[in-house]
């Protein structure tokens, strides 16, 4: 899940980070009024998407004044801003964030990710700080700069000086970045984050270490035990069908094709789309309807594929393993007849009761297309959607 | 011969008295394997189709001589269960409950680091050595006596791959999901080498699918160490970038993880690659016909 970053803002505030002084505004008149609380002078304004690169997309403007503060609050909200990140329909825009204007000395990049190979959290700085890390990465790996966190011990300082030195903070300022790398750390210890990162992290003028963006992820694995996070949420940003599909415990990614699919397994949910794809169509989306997915589970999966208008043909593959087959068929058939479903169905099944539940859909009246294997399924459904056209 | 697990195995289930914890050990049972305890806490002394219930896994170890344990409790007390059973000094941990938090996973092996314990696991579907011990979800009837390993980050994919393996007549030594969480136990190449040794195993299945790097170290591994020929494939090549495919450790992220690079990696190190998952068992054949 992802957050915005006024969130962000304020979560590492609790933690001890600094962030520059700011309010959030929906209307331009918020805006005005926000510039004038903050100074009335030089003020910037933040597009508030959940998505990158806002400032070459125009989502981020500077501003002298709080009637130009109103009036670049007005050309971004309610327009669609687009990113390299938001693909071309772009996002909305609801709020932006106005802040105080700062006086840059130096922008640094630090965040806290996984470091999968050695499942412990690592602290990635670099001296490059405003322009992407993979950018970075790509160019000057030499720049980039990390240590690994003892779960135990946390974040250590001496492993914050070191990098506070070779990042060449001036020595004065060395306390004060320990400071923000531990903060950081705690917040993504804390929180349950995936990513926490800083970008850029600025030295002002003053001396002042401040956070001047900030973006964080959070593992949903964790939902349980944070509900202050999971009330960040903001359903506007995310796309209303995996939405639906999460209050069922369905696991839906949309995609741009037009062939729908519903799996049990994430691995083979994929292996699905892959083949769908060998055989010359493009899935609709991603669907996991999970192990034990019962026949209400196969409805409202149904029902999540069918609302994508661009559907032009439905894909089941289910390897039934501890899911029974003639419990799905049964599910199957309720839920087509229930739907009226329109376009061409193929379903796959394999496993436990295979046979019961072949009958089943054969014997149903609905026009199921039965296949046995992977390869036969995405064959007849691509075949099918495409005799359609 | 097999890996990790045999007719000799006693295991233990952690969490046997909930609904999944229930369903599956008495599958495990009927299947043949040698279900010897249960931990559940408070509920010691009482038991569940014959299986002796204890409060700790401690106890449970010391009046069974359990050395694998299977654990099904829900996620925000996973960890503490394989603290537990690590504790216990129990060989071989199988964790198949998923949506453990990464935060408690990080913490679950910096302690198993330097214990005698083995992870498999969280969010696998666990471990089975056809005709002997079954360990975990799989469907215990698609699986045959054999010489095929099976290593894999899916669940049901992989029952997919050694169905098509079933029905060419390739039977499976051990077959074997690492999980599809971003920080687990065995890797790739951990039982890659396992069944490198073991004289029971003739070719490796190994399926992989997209995020983090677990194929490309495991393609390098092989590269350098793999008397025995390996077929592969990676699921999730249509994939976009920056979502998670169902499980926690399938996203593209920064460009990394694609599937692109993972297949190249495994044809370089001379990994034959299904191009399509219909045709994992066929490319296994081929790959045995050529030896």
């Amino acid at each position: 899940m992802n957050i915005h970053e006024f969130q962000a803002k304020e979560i590492l505030k609790r933690f001890g980070v600094a962030v520059p002084r700011g309010i959030v505004a929906s209307t331009a008149e918020e805006a005005k009024k926000a510039a004038d609380e903050l100074s009335g002078g030089v003020c910037v304004v933040k597009a508030q998407i959940h998505a990158g690169g806002r400032g070459k997309g125009g989502g981020v403007k500077v501003v002298k004044n709080s009637d130009q503060a109103a009036e670049a609050a007005r050309a971004m909200l309610g327009k669609n801003l687009v990113t390299h990140q938001t693909g071309p329909e772009g996002r909305q825009v609801r709020r932006v964030l106005v802040e105080q204007g700062l006086n840059i000395a130096r922008e640094l990049y630090l965040a806290m990710v996984l470091d999968r190979a050695q499942s412990r959290v690592t602290v990635i700085c670099s001296s490059e700080g405003g322009v992407e890390i993979e950018e970075v990465a790509d160019k000057h790996p030499e720049k980039i700069l990390k240590e690994t966190i003892d779960p135990v011990i946390g974040l250590a300082p001496f492993q914050c000086r070191r990098l506070a030195f070779a990042l060449g903070v001036p020595a004065e300022l060395t306390g004060k970045m320990v400071g923000v790398m531990q903060g950081l750390y705690r917040t993504f210890d804390e929180c349950d984050a995936s990513l926490a990162e800083i970008n850029p992290l600025i030295i002002t003028g003053e001396g002042q270490i401040m956070a001047l963006d900030a973006k964080m992820n959070f593992d949903s694995n964790a939902f349980f035990r944070q509900k202050e996070i999971v009330e960040l949420r903001d359903l506007d940003e995310e796309d209303p069908r995996e939405v639906e599909a999460s209050k069922y415990d369905l696991s839906y990614i949309s995609l741009d094709g037009n062939i729908a699919c519903m799996v049990n397994g994430a691995g083979l949910a994929m292996a699905t789309m892959d083949i769908i794809k060998l055989y010359g169509g493009e899935p609709a989306n991603f669907l996991d309807v999970g192990g034990g997915a019962n026949k209400e589970k196969v409805a409202q999966a149904f029902k999540i594929l069918l609302a994508d208008a661009r559907v032009r043909g439905v894909l089941i593959n289910i390897f039934g393993g501890i899911m029974r087959c003639d419990v799905l068929a049964q599910g199957v058939v309720e839920a087509a007849r229930e739907l009226k479903i329109a376009v061409p169905l193929v379903v796959r099944m394999q496993g436990t009761n295979v046979e019961i539940g072949r009958k089943i859909l054969a014997e149903s009246g609905l026009a199921i297309i039965p296949a046995e294997t992977m390869a036969e399924a995405a064959e007849k459904i691509v075949n099918a959607v495409r005799s359609k056209a | 011969m097999s890996i990790l697990i045999n007719k000799n195995t006693r295991v233990l289930t952690q969490g046997i008295t909930g609904a999944t914890g229930q369903f599956h050990t008495k599958a495990c049972k009927e299947y043949g394997t040698q279900m010897v305890a249960g931990v559940t806490p408070g509920k010691g002394g009482t038991a569940y189709e014959g299986i002796p219930i204890f409060d700790t896994v401690e106890s449970a170890v010391k009046e069974t001589g359990a050395n694998a344990t299977v654990i099904y409790v829900p996620p925000p007390f996973a960890a503490d269960a394989i603290l537990e059973a690590a504790d216990a000094n129990i060989a071989l941990i199988i964790c198949i409950t998923e949506g453990v938090p990464v935060r408690d996973m990080v913490k679950v092996k910096r302690y198993l680091a330097g214990r005698s314990s083995q992870l498999l696991g969280p969010n696998c579907p666990g471990t089975i050595t056809p005709g002997e011990c079954k360990i975990g979800i799989m469907p215990g009837h698609i699986h045959k006596q054999g010489t095929i390993g099976v290593v894999s980050r899916s669940g049901t994919l992989t029952y997919e791959a050694v169905d098509q393996l079933t029905r060419l007549g390739m039977g499976q030594s051990t077959c074997v999901g690492i999980g599809g969480d971003p920080v687990h136990g065995f890797e790739f190449v951990d039982v890659l080498k396992m069944f490198n040794q073991d004289a029971g195993t003739q070719a490796v299945v190994m399926i992989g699918e997209i995020g983090g790097s677990a194929e490309e170290e495991a393609a390098d591994w092989i590269k350098a160490n793999m008397k025995k020929p390996v077929v592969g494939f990676i699921a999730g090549q249509t994939a976009p970038p920056g979502k998670r495919m169902g499980h926690a450790g399938a996203i593209i992220s920064g460009g990394k993880g694609t599937a692109q690079e993972k297949i190249d990696a495994m044809k370089q190190a001379g990994i034959g690659m299904a191009s399509s998952p219909a045709v994992i068992g066929k490319t296994m054949q081929e790959a045995l016909a050529r030896q």
